[in-house]
């Protein structure tokens, strides 16, 4: 068993093989995926050691106190909290070999073709086709929307209908879609917030080969499970010190503008202040329960709690700077590459979190989730679940 | 307060899970109570005279030990921490069980420990306490709040003769042994009165929560022992009250998890519409949010229990942050309770309403979720306008 002195010698040989300072950043990358020590709990070859997920921290923190370049990871967080873990669970070894660790480095990013126009938070209704070829692979078309990073993305997640004669969910198959491929068209989808970090995707005669495919052909609501599984558990997992993220900004504003202060801001403030060191404290309960090697349904409420929280801090914060909070920093149609939610002004934070409740799964859906897979609640009554997908009025 | 002078914040690594002994604890106090405290004997003993359920309180406090768990063992208790004493509340307040622990074994016992424990008129009483032979309660009134620093409501002379009166005291009509805050000669004193002794009359109230009795006390001319005065009389008072309403936070949500078992049960069993009414999203929704409190609240005990049981310097915020959080989710999830159950929730045959007077009852004691607000403002640097 790898323990965490072992990890800090093989951190430290890392580090003295090639030194951060005068190393290439991304040769960094490959030698420390290659040592293991990429996510030390994913298996040996595979950029892990098999050790325990918890000790990736004693690597982290070595190898930031060395000044180690990172992968970046706010960039290629699809890939790193949904790909990866999806392909570690259902990819064939040549799979494994080719897509993990240029995942990993940062070299190749990964987007998620799943989201229709038609089929959001009834995810598997979606209509994208994909039909077997001459020689044994796929043709697919249809569209995907709200697709985060597919501007930068080299590689897809992608879930499309293989069986439309069967029931929705049992008709899915899941693949590995190539976003240079000449039907993959990406067009900006412009935001709430006057930015495209999303967009449309517009799938043409797109030619997957069968060796792209993860799991078994029409098995693929049950691999975009575990993406969706993990995707909420990226979203509402961060770890953060008191008054981090968006309680920190608004904690700040309020020492800083005595001014602005009002009883009925402060009452609200002091309220919010609760709510986000109990859910910090909630998250860091669920961790400890991770680490013991018995997570517990918190993890199911996390994102909820997140996505709430956002959106009514940044509602406050708005409010609380007055006429500052009447203005806006940029309207400018910008691509992002990420988030940036502490780096802009309240405007952009308040329109920004209303996302919170929708990406990822919606809060309703999440509710029911937890009502009837934590609470065990009855499931709501459904009248598509024996329904070919072909006969399902759309 | 200015941008400069941020809080030193200090977020120090508290352990939120429950140790294999605290789960063994619990199981033995929750077979007791399932044995001893189900619904029906709660709501019959409400009926009786008697203050609480003696013989409840004998198995818990002395055949299980619980009421030694915060007593050193030199002096005949378990020399355990509020952890095991906050996981002893989360099973009784399941059972909104009538027995004087959160005043007697945890907010009594903890003014004493402050003291120097070694001298007799300390230590007779502990050793007493943790054998669960006798039941003491700090005389303040139920509301007041950890930190605030009313004038005591007793006088004390010289010669150490108290007077005045103690309103709401809560479990004050089961207790033999008064802790009785005053203000004496030369500032603050703490004595023990014996609750038995000429000059102490014990007026009982009607109680919104029937399950944890307040009474008035007058003193008139009574004689108290001086067991501290000035600081260190006022810092056991501030502890005990520090610890109540820390650990009144388990006890919270005690009483919410059994409001949403119960809840989730009914509303998956009873039928309307030709459907378990618990299948409808607009009910579900409303449990589901709610356990999303309640597994939030339990995070916001664990971190209170925890960081008074190793003596954290966060342990003031934790305590406010607690306390703060866990009153409404109790209270949210006894009126979820009494709501959802329908008819049958307004019914005094049904549990339901003694786990919403509790609740209620519990979101005032020791400081009120705004009162804990209040102090957390200064203790984390927001000020007010």
């Amino acid at each position: 068993m790898t323990d965490a002195q072992d990890l800090r010698r093989r951190t430290a040989e890392l580090l003295a093989a090639h030194p951060p300072a005068t190393t290439d950043r991304l040769e960094f990358l490959r030698a420390r995926f290659d040592a293991g020590l990429a996510w030390v709990h994913f298996p040996a070859g595979l950029g892990g050691l098999d050790a325990p997920r918890s000790l990736q921290a004693v690597v982290d923190a070595e190898l930031a106190a060395a000044g180690a370049p990172d992968n970046d990871p706010g960039r290629i967080g699809i890939g790193l909290g949904m790909a990866a873990p999806t392909l570690l669970r259902f990819g064939t070894d040549e799979q494994q070999q080719r897509f993990l660790r240029p995942l990993w480095t940062g070299e190749e990013v990964w987007c998620q073709l799943f989201s229709e126009p038609g089929a959001g938070s009834d995810l598997a209704a979606l209509a994208t086709r994909a039909v077997r070829d001459d020689e044994g692979g796929w043709v697919v078309d249809g569209q995907k929307v709200w697709t985060s990073s597919a501007h930068l993305a080299r590689w897809a997640i992608l879930i499309a209908r293989t069986d439309p004669d069967v029931p929705k969910h049992r008709g899915i198959s899941y693949f590995v879609c190539d976003m240079t491929d000449p039907g993959v068209e990406v067009r900006p989808l412009r935001q709430i917030t006057g930015e495209a970090e999303f967009n449309e995707v517009f799938l043409t005669g797109v030619r997957i080969p069968d060796a792209h495919r993860l799991g078994a052909v029409g098995e693929g609501w049950k691999v975009a499970q575990t993406t969706l599984m993990n995707e909420r558990v990226a979203i509402g997992g961060a770890r953060i010190p008191r008054e981090g993220g968006m309680i920190g900004v608004a904690a700040a504003d309020w020492r800083a503008r005595p001014a602005l202060r009002t009883h009925d801001l402060h009452q609200r403030l002091l309220k919010l202040w609760v709510d986000a060191e109990v859910a910090r404290l909630t998250g860091e309960r669920l961790r400890q329960q991770l680490t013991k090697g018995q997570p517990g349904p918190e993890g199911s409420g996390m994102k909820l709690a997140f996505a709430r929280l956002a959106q009514e801090i940044s509602g406050w914060e708005v409010e609380f700077l007055a006429e500052d909070g009447l203005t806006y920093d940029d309207w400018t149609m910008r691509r992002p590459d990420g988030v940036d939610f502490t780096g802009r002004e309240a405007g952009y934070r308040y329109l920004r979190a209303k996302g919170n409740s929708i990406e990822g799964g919606t809060s309703e859906v999440l509710l029911n989730i937890v009502a009837e897979r934590v609470l065990g609640l009855p499931p709501e009554p459904r009248t598509d679940k024996d329904v070919a997908w072909k006969d399902l009025p759309r | 307060m200015t941008a400069e002078t941020r809080p030193a914040a200090p977020t120090p690594d508290p352990d939120l899970l429950y140790s294999e002994d605290e789960d063994a604890l619990r199981a033995a106090v929750r077979s007791l109570l399932a044995d001893r405290c189900d619904p029906a004997t709660v709501l019959a003993g409400l009926e009786s005279d008697v203050p609480y359920d003696t013989g409840l309180w004998r198995a818990l406090a002395a055949d299980i030990g619980t009421a030694g768990l915060l007593v050193p063992e030199k002096l005949g208790g378990a020399g355990a921490s509020t952890r095991e004493a906050a996981v002893v509340l989360e099973e009784l307040g399941r059972s909104v069980a009538p027995v004087p622990y959160l005043t007697s074994a945890v907010i009594a016992v903890t003014a004493l420990l402050a003291l120097d424990h070694d001298r007799p008129e300390a230590a007779a009483p502990l050793t007493a306490l943790a054998e669960g032979r006798t039941v003491a309660v700090l005389a303040v009134p139920l509301p007041t709040a950890p930190g605030g620093r009313p004038e005591p409501a007793v006088r004390a002379d010289a010669a150490g003769v108290l007077t005045g009166r103690v309103t709401s005291v809560a479990d004050a009509a089961a207790a033999e042994l008064l802790l009785v805050p005053a203000q004496g000669p030369d500032g603050p004193e703490l004595h023990a009165v014996e609750a038995a002794a000429d000059g102490v009359r014990t007026g009982t109230v009607t109680p919104l929560d029937l399950t944890r009795p307040l009474g008035h006390l007058t003193l008139d001319g009574a004689r108290g022992r001086l067991l501290a005065a000035g600081d260190r009389a006022r810092a056991a008072v501030d502890r005990a009250l520090l610890t109540g309403a820390g650990l009144l936070a388990s006890e919270q949500l005690g009483v919410a998890e059994w409001c949403l078992a119960e809840t989730v049960r009914h509303t998956a069993e009873r039928t309307q519409f030709g459907r378990p009414v618990g299948s409808f999203q607009a009910l579900k929704h409303r449990m589901a949010a709610l356990w999303l409190e309640v597994a939030s609240a339990r995070a916001a005990a664990r971190n209170a229990a925890d960081a008074l049981a190793t003596g954290s310097p966060d342990a003031a915020v934790a305590v406010a942050v607690a306390q703060a959080y866990c009153g409404p989710v109790a209270v949210r999830a006894a009126e979820e309770c009494v709501q959802l159950h329908g008819g049958i929730g307004m019914t005094w045959e049904h549990p339901a309403h003694l786990f919403l007077k509790r609740a209620k009852s519990d979101e005032l004691a020791l400081g009120s979720p705004g009162r804990h607000r209040e102090a957390l403002a200064g203790l984390v640097g927001l000020d007010a306008p």
